[in-house]
This record gives C-alpha cells, structure tokens and sequence, in this order.
C-alpha cells in the first residue's frame, strides 16, 4: 500500500515533468509539418491514428516511440525486407520520426477479431510464455518490444518468415529464443505463436 | 523505474500531449460553424469525418447524390471475378455516427457571396466554409458516336464502379473462347492513372483460365504509362508479352493508339491509323473535373485550381476543392491523394475558425495494383508544399515504385497489402 503510494507520488512527478517537456515541443518546432499532419497520412494503410483493420498491414497505435523511431530508421536504411515502407521512411528526418512515434504512442489500439485455430493458439501461449514473455512482455501487447497480441496474423507471418529466412536483423537473444521454440514443436511453433498472438484481441 | 511503469508513463504523458492538439473547440460562445461538404467519395467523406474528429462542435453536412459509396478503386477485381460488386458498396451510417448529417441530394450550385449550397431539389444549406469533391466528369464529345446513353447500354465505361462495372463482367464472361476485348484508355490527366492497364491485367487474368485464346487490346492516347515497366514485366511473366502469342496488347498513341470515332452497333473503333473490331469494347472517355465544379464557377479549364497549402480554391474564397477534381499535380488523381488533401484541408478550415493561420501540409501517396493472382505492384510517395510557387513536390530521395524483378514473395506480399490498403482506406474515409 505504502508502496503504492510512493509509485503514483513518483508517478505524478515524472508525468508533470514530461507534461511541461512536451508544451516546449511546439516552440521548438520551427517550420515544416505538425505531428499529427503526418501521423494522419499514414491512415490509409495503418487505419486511422494506427489501428489497422487488416489483414496485412500492420496497427501501429500505442506502439513504444522507440521501437517505432526504430523500425522507422531501419526501413529508411533499407535494412527490413518491406515492399513500400523502405520509400516512405526515406522522407522523413530522425525528428520528425519521433514526433510521429510520441503521436501514434499516444492512440489508443483498437483490435479486431481474427480467425484462429483455437488448439494452435493453445500451443502457442504455451510456447509465448516459456521463450517470448520476458521480452514481449503481457503476452505480446504493445510496449518496450514491437505489438504482438492482437496484432494481424498475416503481417506476424511475413515478419517471421522474413526473420527465419535472414531477410531482417534478429534482435539480441531472439534467434536463440526462436530456435529453441522451433526445436521443441517443430514445424508448429511458429504458426503456433501466431494463431496465439492473433486470438487476442 | 520498472518497464512497466515506464510505458504508462509515455502514454499518460503522451496522451495529454495529443488532447493538446485535438482539445479546444472552435467556438465556445454563439452558433456553431458550419461546413457544407459536396460530395461522398473519398475525399469529401474523409474531410467530413476529420471535421468531426478534429472539431466535434462544428456541425457538417455532406450532400451526395447516391444512397450508398460504391469504391471505383478495386473494382477491377470485379472484372477477374474475384470481387462482387457488393463487397466495394459501403453505406454512409459510419458518418452518421461520427455526427455527420448526410444529406441525400445533388448539388447543383453554390453562391459564394451568401455562402449557401443549393440543390437539386431546392433545398439551401448555409456554411462558413465548404468543401467540394465532386471527383470527374466525362468529356463526351471527345470520341464521336460515344454518348452517356451507348455507355449504359452496350459500351461501358464502368469508370464509376457501379452498374457499368457488372455489365462489363457479363460480357466479358459471355464473350465467345478467343474474343476480342478493347480497351481505350485516356489521355492524362485523368482518375487513377494505372487503372486502365490494372483492367486490362484483370481481364487477362480472367481469360487465362476461361478463355485462354482471348486477347485484350488497349488502344492509348498516350505514349507512357504509370507503372509500365512493373506491368510489362507482370504481363510478360504472366500472359506472354512481348511473343507472337501475347493475350494482351498495347498500342501506344505515337503507334496509332489514338480513337476518334466508335461505330457502336458492330462495335468498331476508328483510330488514327486503322480499324478495330471487338467482342467487348471498354471506354474510359476522357476526363474534367465534376459538373458541380463548373456550375460554381471553381474551374480553370478543366479542373479546379486551389491554394495547395489549404486546398482553398483560387477562385473563391471559403470553398476547398478536393481530389480528382483539384489541380494538385504532382499528385496523382487517385483515392489515397485525395484522402490524403482532406486532412490538409480540414486542418485549414479549423485553423481558420480558430483565428490561427494554417501549418504546413504534408501529403501521401500510395497505390496498388493487382496485375495477377500473385502478382501486386505498388507507386508511393511522400509530398512537402513549396509556398514560392505553390506547388505540391515529392520528397527527393523518397517513394517511387516497387522495384523491376522483385521476388515472387515481394509481389505477393503486395497483393496482400493491396487488400489491406483498400479496407483501410475505405475505413479511415467513412467509419
């Protein structure tokens, strides 16, 4: 309880500093286009402010600015095997990435059923918790490391293939942790973990 | 700090930060604004529910005059078989919960001295500001023996999917093994510069397995296209261009490509150089900007100038142009622009309401089409706003089209994101 109550004390302190930080933001701003006045033309791909209706491109609300500045710098350098995002990100500069990734961290997601097949998702929340969990923490949801619960199978799919194939860099640890999982259910593991991250919405 | 804790904090923070931007409205004090939207495709539907979104005390109405919104983008997929024309039909009640009132009419003018839209049937609606996107209109004059009538009976257009789009699916499905079918694309600048060569790719893609002697001619005006290499590679790949035994053909206007008369009761096309017969016979007449856009006096020729910072017409102050009708090049006319104008043009009219003078746009786009089952190309590009000379210029070093020779994975991957595009779209416009 006492705990608790410190951590919201801490809490409310750190909020208000980064409050009064963000209402500099727009002063230091100077010319070119608004965050919001990008975020908006990515809708028609990633739905409106970021949650996508599928089935392929991936929601991209409520995801960590980091890991959004991220995958944006490596689409630019042309590091992810992607069919159009490599052109758009080549537009933008590192400060106009994070202005983009603090607005689409501030949607809210809006998830979407998917069809999955129930026994797999099974398999894979047991798969998620033994290799995934300590990194995709919440059983995948949105936070330090890229959305994964609830987020389009077919897009989880082309993400792994693309991974398994060396098309796009492992993250540290991931390919070790990927493995393993392969290694205990074979040719299930990875349609496992994606019926499993797909049944959550 | 733990990470847990660190990711509320973001959101909180990030949350007000946003509510910043989005908060206060227009008027407090007094009569709402009002903003008369003409027009329900993507462009006008987009406009009025950002309007909403961006400024929930102003009161928005959009004049349509059809019932539902039928998508022309991924109509094509009807022509193959693998769409109905059921699934591009959407109605409007996605607005109608967004607190838009859709009002079904079609507008006939606008006095901008009054600020007040009239329509057909008489009606007035008062606005402070009004935004038009009334798409194109046909130059029916430019093929003779070509009327609105021969369209709806036996030669269609089907440019505005609808109707047209199904009687062009029968006859190409009734069309005898080995017929001829004639496509006669447009000279620039006209709505969605890859569709014509998308169409003829669908129909091949159709026939490949129905009719496996079939051959689609496009007679062009023109002597380029958009996405012609990516089409060419698609069509070489998929229905033997380029050998004697092609099922699709194209003749360009510098080959004699170009069509100036259609006798519709044998179906025959008169070009500049010879004759041409076909079983099915598609034009796509050449373009201008919609009927209303003249009645209102917004056009320059045959389309609408506007201020590209806000989308403001050049012509009267208080009306914005959107999409195909606009003259926004080097944007393409296409769905994603014109979706894409509306957010730039609504945060100029709540800009406006506020007292406060317009940021800079920024613009998008991107398009798809599906060349085969497996195969899907992609054009995109990112726009910034030069104020020296008021025009809209791509990004150096940004967008472009999907590579030559991507990998068979790439190209059906990108059928898959054309699907995805078309439903997000559709839902960023209307629900």
């Amino acid at each position: 309880m006492e705990d608790m109550k410190r951590n919201e004390s801490v809490h409310t302190g750190i909020r208000r500093l980064l409050l009064a930080m963000l209402a500099l933001l727009p002063a230091a701003v100077s010319a070119g286009p608004s965050a919001q006045a990008m975020a908006f033309t990515c809708a028609g791909c990633h739905g409106t402010d970021g949650s996508s209706v599928g089935p392929s491109m991936p929601a991209i609300a409520g995801m960590d600015p980091e890991v959004f500045v991220d995958a944006m710098k490596a689409y630019r350098q042309d590091e992810r095997n992607s069919s159009i995002m490599n052109r758009l990100a080549k537009a933008y500069s590192d400060e106009q990435f994070k202005e983009m990734g603090w607005f689409f961290a501030s949607q809210r997601l809006e998830l979407f059923p998917q069809r999955y097949d129930a026994a797999l998702a099974e398999r894979g929340a047991q798969l998620h918790d033994e290799y995934c969990e300590k990194c995709h923490e919440n059983g995948g949801r949105p936070g330090d490391a890229g959305t994964l619960a609830g987020q389009w199978m077919p897009y989880l799919e082309y993400t792994m293939e693309d991974f398994i194939n060396g098309k796009r860099k492992w993250p540290r640890k991931m390919k070790r942790k990927v493995d393993a999982a392969i290694e205990e259910a074979g040719d299930d593991a990875i349609p496992a973990l994606v019926h499993y991250y797909g049944s959550q919405h | 700090m733990t990470d847990m804790k660190r990711r509320t904090l973001l959101r909180a923070a990030a949350g007000v930060g946003a509510l910043g931007t989005l908060g206060a409205p227009a008027v407090v004090l007094g009569a709402p604004r009002r903003v008369v939207v003409v027009g329900g495709g993507v462009g006008g539907c987009t406009a009025a529910k950002y309007l909403r979104k961006l400024d929930p005390s102003i009161a928005v109405t959009l004049i349509e005059s059809q019932p539902v919104y039928t998508s022309c983008f991924m109509s094509n997929e009807v022509l193959s078989g693998d769409r109905t024309l059921q699934s591009l039909t959407f109605g409007y009640d996605g607005l109608r919960r967004h607190g838009v009132e859709v009002v079904q009419g079609t507008a006939v003018g606008i006095d901008p001295e009054k600020k007040q839209v009239q329509t057909a049937a008489g009606d007035r609606f008062g606005y402070d500001a009004c935004v038009v996107s009334p798409g194109v209109g046909f130059k029916w004059d430019a093929i003779e023996g070509y009327s609105e009538q021969v369209a709806n009976e036996t030669i269609p257009h089907a440019w505005f999917a609808g109707a047209q789009t199904q009687l062009l699916r029968n006859q190409i499905e009734s069309m005898p093994e080995g017929g001829h079918v004639i496509i006669v694309a447009p000279p620039n600048p006209f709505k969605c510069p890859p569709g014509p060569y998308e169409r003829a790719s669908q129909i091949a893609m159709y026939c490949k397995h129905h009719k496996p002697r079939a051959k689609i001619t496009i007679l062009d005006a023109k002597s380029a296209f958009s996405k012609q290499g990516l089409y060419m590679e698609g069509w070489r790949k998929l229905y033997g261009y380029g050998t004697d035994n092609s099922m699709i053909q194209w003749l360009s206007g510098a080959a004699g490509g170009e069509v100036e008369e259609l006798d519709a009761s044998t179906r025959t096309l008169i070009a500049f150089v010879e004759d041409f017969r076909g079983d099915v016979v598609n034009i796509i007449p050449p373009q201008k900007a919609g009927a209303i856009a003249f009645a209102a006096d917004l056009v320059d020729g045959d389309w609408c100038p506007v201020d590209k910072r806000t989308f403001e017409s050049s012509r009267h102050k208080g009306i914005y142009v959107l999409g195909d009708a606009s003259i926004a090049s080097r944007m393409p006319k296409s769905a994603y622009a014109a979706n894409s104008q509306a957010k730039v043009a609504v945060a100029a009219i709540v800009a406006r309401f506020r007292g406060q003078e317009p940021g800079d746009p920024t613009f998008v786009n991107t398009c798809y089409s599906i060349v085969g089952e497996e195969f899907g190309i992609s054009v995109a590009a990112v726009y910034g706003f030069d104020s020296h000379t008021n025009t809209i210029t791509p990004i150096p070093g940004s967008g472009g089209v999907s590579p030559l020779d991507a990998s068979p994975e790439i190209r059906k991957r990108e059928v898959s994101y054309a699907h995805s595009w078309f439903k997000n779209v559709i839902n960023d416009m209307m629900e």
